[in-house]
């Protein structure tokens, strides 16, 4: 604050200073939170049963799948890229850990080495995106929308589009278990959400992503190698799918090829776009995703708890996707 | 002999934008059927004035006649309407479809459903019969050459009847042989009754081809005079004719040592040639016109283009400087002309545009907020710095703050050569003279530096020596006394020198 101070006395504006800063804090900042506590209470008097321990942490589970992608997701979208392929890459992935498990057969040991061979096969899958769109120089979003086709028809392939179940005892503790009272997946999202805070605003590599989104020349001229950077952020939602791949699987215990990650590449980029991170690139926070991840999440159970038919819930995430943007909009001009 | 009536008045026309202006009241009056030329340096105003003409900016005052009447000209196609057509110097014609596809884009002849691609073939043909050209109204645009394109061009403009041409340096994509077909074909036009205005910076063809001119400078109109009665060298006085005021501060003494060295440096299609040298404490100015190459001179060191040839040196050692990251690694500095485009992130606040070349000093691991806050106030300080606070988003600065941040950016990687590329543009008076004293204050220290600018006074008050560049080669060098702005006028526009004898290394045979 002493700094400011100094600046004051120069520019002789000693008010200014909170004062202009005070919008920016209000709306970009705080409103992704703001619209998450009006939902709450909303919610909380829409029905008795939203609140009870039980339905929340169901919330937070279901939110946490779509939300740990959207974690990476943050990262390709602030970068100014776009990854569509990621629900089906978790299906991929999901499908490959389970063969790959019953392969090695029962114990840790074959939990262990599938999370780890999940998360490198997310990672080399984010990495083909990265390469088609640095290398290849074919636009995010035709390039994942190829390997959105090719990744389905690949798992379709693979399991002959049946089921595919686990056989190992151990597995399903991953997904399904507690600790503290809370399901492991919420904790991982959690968990995840705090390390890419910590790259996103606290490194090097977290700032150049910035950088490269807001404006890929600048970030040029400024000697960052803008396609490293784009490519890596490929292979960081990558990763995050491959995570959130062994979270869904292990749940179930089973991965069914056909329907697995579904439509999580909206439900990822709803999160992001609603935690108020701009579609142009350039900006953005983890901690916004974390809350329009559960914003969705919230809005999805309330519409369960009121009845209203699960075919109109598309319609509702779609409406508050176009408020957020809207809203994204207005602070712009 | 009675007056011809004007085709087209100006009446005190101005323009400004976000507050500076660029325009002062032009007033100027162009008779049907004549050819008028229009001069000035690089920012004087002509293309704004040409812009405003053909409805692509709007006045901020004053009135425009056409043909004696006031008239609105709020868009290109009001423009069009009353028979006014630009001819860009970007082409813009669609390369997938055909001649008289082209010609007749937007305004296709139509039969009751269905184009009639007949009559629209034969209109096209008469207007190219009427350029006296051999081209088929069926070509595809992809298969024409540069000239051929810009006949097309004109062909567009004349099948809306035009009535004033305006032509954007129509003569720098074209050899001296289409130059030639270009100047018969506006005579042709001219004696149809075409007014054509023609911008230039060749003063030999302006003088060849043109009735009137006008000269611009600063925004203001210097004069109209009768081709007749001027000289090149006069046109060349008084587009840039400017006293020089006491903005500069005195040259710091150049030392012996050589700091950067450049050596045959050749870029394919833009450069050849290019050698130079600059010691420490040197001020090495690069005049040119734009286009001439300066910036991809500077792009082709800072490794931002490929280089065909070229050895660089940097203290006397040879660097192999692949991407700009080795350049940054040597010590080499370059701040863009585009500094919104290319220099500045305009949603990052002082610090984290400050330290984004630099971050690796600041970050072990994570960075070091703390750090680089107290490094941007700093700079702050030390460049006089005006912003609300350190974490104002540099989209909210002026120009020439932006400017400042820019240069505490660069100079925070502790460079050895800063390459200035226009470093006043869009800079008022005040800070231009800081970045002045700050340049010497650099170079009393031992920095080299290397500026490109297309302001004269600004190279003639800085550098201890200009290099002028023309078609991506260095056309000549002046030192000392002999940089004055017509000197670099000649050699930019490629005349014979009237004056004292160059130390030219390289000269181009113009005629």
């Amino acid at each position: 604050m002493s700094e400011v101070a100094k600046m004051d006395t120069k520019s002789n504006s000693s008010s200014a200073s909170w004062v202009t800063r005070l919008p920016k804090f209000t709306l970009s900042n705080w409103a992704p939170l703001v619209a998450l506590l009006v939902l709450v209470v909303l919610s909380a008097m829409a029905s008795e049963h939203f609140l009870i321990p039980r339905n929340l942490t169901n919330v937070l589970r279901q939110v946490s799948y779509t939300g740990i992608i959207a974690l990476g997701m943050t990262f390709v979208i602030i970068a100014g890229g776009i990854d569509l392929s990621v629900g089906s890459m978790v299906a991929l992935v999901g499908v490959l850990v389970i063969m790959l498990l019953n392969y090695m057969g029962d114990g840790w040991m074959a939990v262990t080495v599938s999370i780890a061979a999940a998360m490198a096969m997310g990672a080399a899958f984010g990495a083909v995106n990265g390469l088609l769109t640095t290398k290849g120089k074919i636009t995010a979003f035709v390039a994942t929308l190829a390997t959105m086709s090719i990744f389905r028809s690949l798992t379709l392939y693979i399991s002959d589009a049946g089921e595919m179940v686990s056989q190992n005892n151990h597995y399903p503790d991953i997904g399904g278990g507690y600790w503290m009272g809370i399901p492991i997946p919420v904790w991982l999202f959690i968990g995840l959400a705090f390390v890419g805070h910590i790259i996103l605003r606290h490194t090097a590599f977290g700032r150049h992503v910035c950088a490269v989104g807001s404006n890929p020349k600048v970030a040029t001229y400024s000697a960052i190698n803008v396609k490293r950077v784009y490519f890596l952020t490929f292979v960081i939602v990558g990763f995050t799918v491959g995570l959130s791949a062994v979270m869904l699987s292990s749940r179930l215990n089973s991965v069914s090829p056909g329907d697995a990650g579904l439509f999580y590449e909206l439900d990822a980029i709803a999160a992001v776009v609603i935690g108020g991170t701009s579609l142009a690139g350039g900006k953005g926070t983890l901690w916004g995703t974390v809350i329009g991840a559960i914003i969705l999440g919230i809005i999805n159970n309330m519409l369960n708890l009121m009845g209203v038919s699960p075919y109109l819930q598309g319609t509702v995430k779609g409406l508050v996707i176009l408020i957020a943007v809207l809203m994204q909009f207005k602070r712009d001009r | 002999m009675s007056l011809p009536e004007p085709i087209l008045s100006l009446e005190k026309i101005s323009k400004s934008f976000s507050g500076v202006q660029v325009l002062h009241a032009i007033s100027v009056q162009v008779n049907a059927g004549e050819v008028m030329g229009i001069l000035g340096e690089n920012g004087a105003g002509k293309s704004t004035l040409l812009k405003i003409i053909s409805g692509i900016y709007q006045r901020s005052s004053g009135q425009v006649l056409v043909a004696g009447e006031a008239v609105e000209i709020t868009s290109p196609s009001d423009a069009k309407a009353l028979g006014i057509a630009m001819i860009p110097q970007e082409f813009n014609l669609i390369a997938s479809l055909s001649v008289f596809e082209n010609i007749f884009l937007g305004q296709e002849l139509k039969g009751r459903l269905l184009l009639n691609k007949k009559a629209m073939r034969q209109r096209t043909h008469q207007l190219l019969n009427l350029l006296e050209t051999q081209l088929s109204p069926d070509a595809l645009i992809e298969e024409l050459s540069v000239a051929e394109k810009q006949m097309v061009e004109i062909a567009k403009a004349l099948v809306n009847e035009a009535r004033i041409l305006i032509m954007d340096e129509p003569t720098t994509v074209l050899t001296s042989q289409e130059v030639e077909v270009l100047f018969k074909l506006i005579d042709k036009l001219k004696a149809q009754g075409v007014t054509i205005l023609f911008i230039s910076h060749k003063l030999k063809e302006v003088k060849q081809l043109c009735d009137r001119l006008i000269i611009l400078r600063d925004g203001e109109l210097i004069s109209v005079v009768q081709v007749s009665e001027i000289n090149e060298q006069d046109m060349a006085r008084k587009m840039v004719g400017r006293e020089l005021n006491q903005v500069f501060p005195p040259r710091s003494q150049v030392q012996s040592k050589v700091a950067l060295k450049v050596e045959n440096l050749a870029v394919k299609n833009l450069l050849s040639n290019i050698s130079f040298e600059v010691r420490q404490g040197e001020v090495l100015g690069f005049a040119g016109l734009i286009g001439s190459g300066r910036t991809e001179t500077a792009e082709a060191i800072m490794g931002l283009r490929r280089r065909q040839t070229g050895d660089i040196y940097v203290q006397q050692q040879a660097v192999q400087i692949h991407n700009i990251k080795d350049a940054v690694k040597y010590g080499l500095a370059y701040l863009s002309e585009d500094r919104q485009g290319c220099g500045l992130t305009m949603n990052f606040n002082l610090p984290e545009n400050i330290s984004l070349i630099s971050l690796n000093n600041y970050s072990k691991g994570f960075i070091n907020h703390a750090q680089t806050r107290e490094k941007a106030q700093q700079y702050v300080r030390k460049f006089d710095i005006k912003a609300a606070s350190l974490d104002t988003e540099l989209l909210y600065l002026s120009g020439g703050n932006q400017q400042k941040v820019y240069l505490s950016k660069w100079m925070d990687t502790q460079p050895q050569v800063l390459i200035l590329d226009e470093p006043t543009r869009g800079v008022d008076v005040n800070t231009k003279k800081e970045i002045y004293h700050f340049v010497q204050s650099m170079t009393e220290q031992g920095l080299a530096v290397v500026v490109i600018s297309s302001d004269m006074e600004e190279l003639i008050g800085l550098a201890h020596r200009v290099l002028v560049m023309r078609e991506g080669q260095i056309q000549g060098e002046l030192r000392d006394q002999d940089i004055n702005e017509q000197q670099i006028m000649f050699l930019a526009a490629g005349l014979q020198s009237q004056a004292a004898p160059l130390s030219t290394t390289l000269q181009e045979n113009h005629q």
